[in-house]
């Protein structure tokens, strides 16, 4: 029995996992720990990918099985290393080439409702990041731009090549209290999380944000369950049109009633106007597809 | 006035237009550039209204003056609401702020229509324009069009637009004529054919060797129909979905429960139809696209409208009850796509399990399977159902939602919350 004490993260563990594969050493031999107190941060920004050389295994690993233990690695459930580790052993050494296809295999359903999970959080950091623009901060005529986050899993490496792509013609960080990144239109750099506080409280267009938001939303089809759903109360507190959704319930009732209890507007004449009076000439000369018997 | 009060007039003219998708369109984005923008993949929602709907794109009109007289709708000549204009350079400001702050994907504009169809169109595409050219937008763009604008136009706003859509509002022409009488359905059907001509151009690209390249246009057109307003049966409003899936190769057709409005109409209906009808209809839509059903297995004559208190497919299969059990280990993709509660997504990995063993209920609850559901209709290596030989009445009623939800209040029952997640999944 051994233990491997490795840094939370993918690229620890899949070093680790290829010398306890090349060894032959099976699952059922090994203890996973994450290192304790470590935040596997990188300050400089330099990848951990560059700085280790990994040996050559033997045996070649699925990419799909790759891309999903990348994925699972940001989960924080600590069985997580060993069952990558286990269904990985029977891949390689246990003649299970398959096994990624088997959606019963009670080890590929726990990796890949890891792997679900992961995929939400990084869904809603991307949909829920709200950037603020820092003022005065323009370099060379770039706008500058910070946002606070508080993901629930270790995603931040992950979802930031999307944010790169999108918002290439701005500057940016994404502040999280584990780990921040930052975009200066030529590379992604990496910090260790910061508290709340270093983040701007707002932006001058929230507001406007907010008028949108309220006027957007039809009170006559109230359904707070299929909001909440999509949108969990967890995120609320960094989103700054979450702070309508309580005064916006509440007046719906009333405001629909208004609107059952209006009386009927009587049909105004059509004002003078050529295009709609050529229109008019056409709509009497041209039949309808029901009656072309379509 | 100011850019906040035109903001919540025009936003608010706008958010009866159900479509708020950010999909499906051409991937790019914004490397190499100097300005912001991704497309591609699955749209994003940025959130979400306590009326459920994704918040994915700034959904405004440019104006809501108009000269058109549509019954259902808040802008239209007879009403009274506040009018109020935005300059096309306004709109250009408020999806780019609004975008680099990662409130939105993009943005979905339309207009009331003024002076001309002609007008109208030039002035949204003159924004779809500046945000193009002028500042190197890469983000979504939705650009509502009118079916009577010059086809040179319509490709100009296609050329700019990653989706294009026309309302076709009412599923038949005398609905239209009461209801919106400067609309025409035949024309709204030719234009969506000439979109249709350009999209298959832009696709055809790469079968054209040594051809100039067709200009870039939209990935995809979409329309929406309203519920309720008019008398149309459920079987009415599929047919003519289907028409436009088949025929015009839409990409979606949404649907719009008539909603109550500040500025009611004389001719309108003063309740609003359940919102359920509207999630059936979606449902029933799914079952179009995804499942093979044909519109004629949804409804009958009998039954030109649909059961509102069961899912489609679920009525479906209890109409068909010789049909079932379907077993789980033999039956081929079309039966297993038959079964109420068995999505896409699952048969898909019944099939992919099945081959390395029998399946057994053990494995179908790994598999995450509404087992409730599922259970009558299938067979499986230690599973026969008890025969579905009960009676028509009895059998129908384990599946409905419980009885005193139902005694209390003689309304159709409201969505739950598993319709609610299917008609966001499709699966069914
Ligand atoms: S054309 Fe009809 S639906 Fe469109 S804004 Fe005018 S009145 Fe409303």
């Amino acid at each position: 029995m051994q233990s491997i004490v490795i840094q939370p993260e993918f690229e620890s563990w899949r070093d680790a996992a290829r010398r306890l594969l090349l060894r032959g050493v099976p699952p059922y031999e090994v203890v996973w720990l994450d290192e304790p107190g470590e935040q596997g941060l990188f300050p400089t920004g330099a990848s951990p990918r560059e700085t280790i050389t990994p040996p050559e295994p033997a045996d070649r690993v699925p990419a799909a099985f790759l891309d999903l233990a990348r994925m699972v690695s940001a989960h924080d459930d600590p069985r997580r290393w060993s069952v990558l580790y286990a269904v990985l052993w029977r891949i390689v050494r246990g003649g299970e080439r398959h096994l990624l296809g088997m959606p019963t295999d009670r080890d590929v359903r726990l990796l890949d409702q890891w792997r679900k999970a992961v995929g939400r959080d990084l869904h809603k950091m991307h949909a829920f990041v709200r950037f603020r623009l820092v003022e005065g901060e323009e370099v060379g005529g770039r706008e500058a731009y910070v946002a606070w986050f508080e993901p629930q899993y270790r995603i931040v490496r992950l979802a930031s090549p999307f944010f790169q792509k999108r918002f290439t013609g701005m500057d940016w960080s994404i502040l999280t209290p584990e780990e921040c990144v930052h975009w200066d239109g030529e590379s992604l750099h990496y910090t260790p999380g910061v508290p709340r506080t270093e983040a701007p409280a707002g932006d001058a267009l929230d507001d406007l944000w907010r008028s949108y938001y309220k006027s957007i939303f039809n009170p006559a089809r109230l359904k707070v369950r299929a909001m909440q759903a999509e949108m969990p109360k967890k995120y609320w507190k960094n989103l700054p049109e979450a702070t309508l959704i309580r005064d916006l319930i509440t007046g719906s009732g009333s405001r629909v009633e208004g609107m059952l209890g209006t009386e009927g507007r009587e049909e105004k004449p059509a004002p003078k106007n050529a295009y709609l009076e050529k229109l008019a000439e056409r709509n009497a000369g041209q039949s309808s597809p029901e009656e072309e018997g379509q | 006035m100011t850019l906040q009060e035109k903001l919540e007039i025009l936003a608010d003219a706008a958010k009866y237009d159900a479509s708020c998708a950010s999909s499906g369109a051409a991937r790019k984005d914004s490397r190499g550039s100097m300005g912001v923008g991704s497309t591609g993949g699955a749209g994003i929602c940025h959130s979400y209204a306590p009326d459920g709907r994704c918040i994915s794109l700034l959904k405004v009109l440019l104006t809501n003056a108009c000269l058109y007289d549509c019954h259902y709708c808040i802008n239209r000549r007879s009403s009274n609401v506040r009018r109020a204009r935005f300059t096309p350079e306004e709109v250009v400001r408020l999806t780019l702020d609004f975008y680099k702050r990662n409130y939105i994907e993009g943005l979905f504009l339309s207009s009331g229509i003024i002076q001309s169809a002609d007008h109208t169109m030039e002035q949204v595409i003159r924004v779809a324009r500046l945000l193009r050219e002028e500042h190197q937008f890469r983000g979504y763009i939705h650009l509502k069009t009118i079916p009577e604008a010059s086809p040179a136009l319509i490709e100009e706003a296609g050329r700019y637009a990653d989706r294009i859509s026309i309302n076709i509002e009412l599923p038949t022409q005398q609905g239209l004529t009461k209801l919106a009488p400067e609309k025409n359905l035949a024309r709204t059907q030719e234009a969506m054919g000439h979109i249709r001509g350009k999209i298959e151009e832009r696709f055809s690209e790469k079968r054209l060797p040594g051809r100039p390249k067709p200009p870039p246009f939209a990935t995809g057109q979409s329309t929406q129909m309203l519920v309720g307003a008019d008398d149309a049966t459920d079987a009415t409003i599929l047919q003519r979905a289907d028409t436009l899936y088949t025929g015009y190769r839409l990409r979606r057709v949404y649907y719009s429960g008539f909603s109550p409005i500040p500025e009611p109409s004389k001719l309108l209906p003063l309740a609003p139809p359940p919102l359920v009808r509207e999630h059936r209809l979606y449902q029933a839509d799914w079952l179009l696209r995804f499942y093979d059903f044909k519109v004629g297995e949804i409804t009958t004559p009998e039954a030109p409208n649909l059961d509102l208190a069961l899912d489609p497919k679920l009525a479906w299969a209890l109409r068909h009850r010789e049909r079932f059990p379907v077993d789980v280990n033999r039956a081929p993709r079309e039966s297993l796509l038959r079964v109420p509660g068995l999505g896409v997504r699952n048969v898909d990995r019944i099939l992919q399990a099945r081959r390395y063993g029998r399946l057994r209920l053990a494995d179908l609850l790994r598999l995450g399977l509404a087992m409730k559901k599922v259970l009558p209709f299938i067979e499986a290596a230690d599973h026969t159902p008890i025969k579905l030989g009960l009676d028509d009445v009895k059998l129908r009623e384990r599946f409905l939602p419980p009885a005193q939800q139902l005694e209390l209040n003689f309304d159709p029952p409201p969505p739950s919350a598993e319709d609610d997640r299917s008609v966001r999944s499709g699966e069914l």
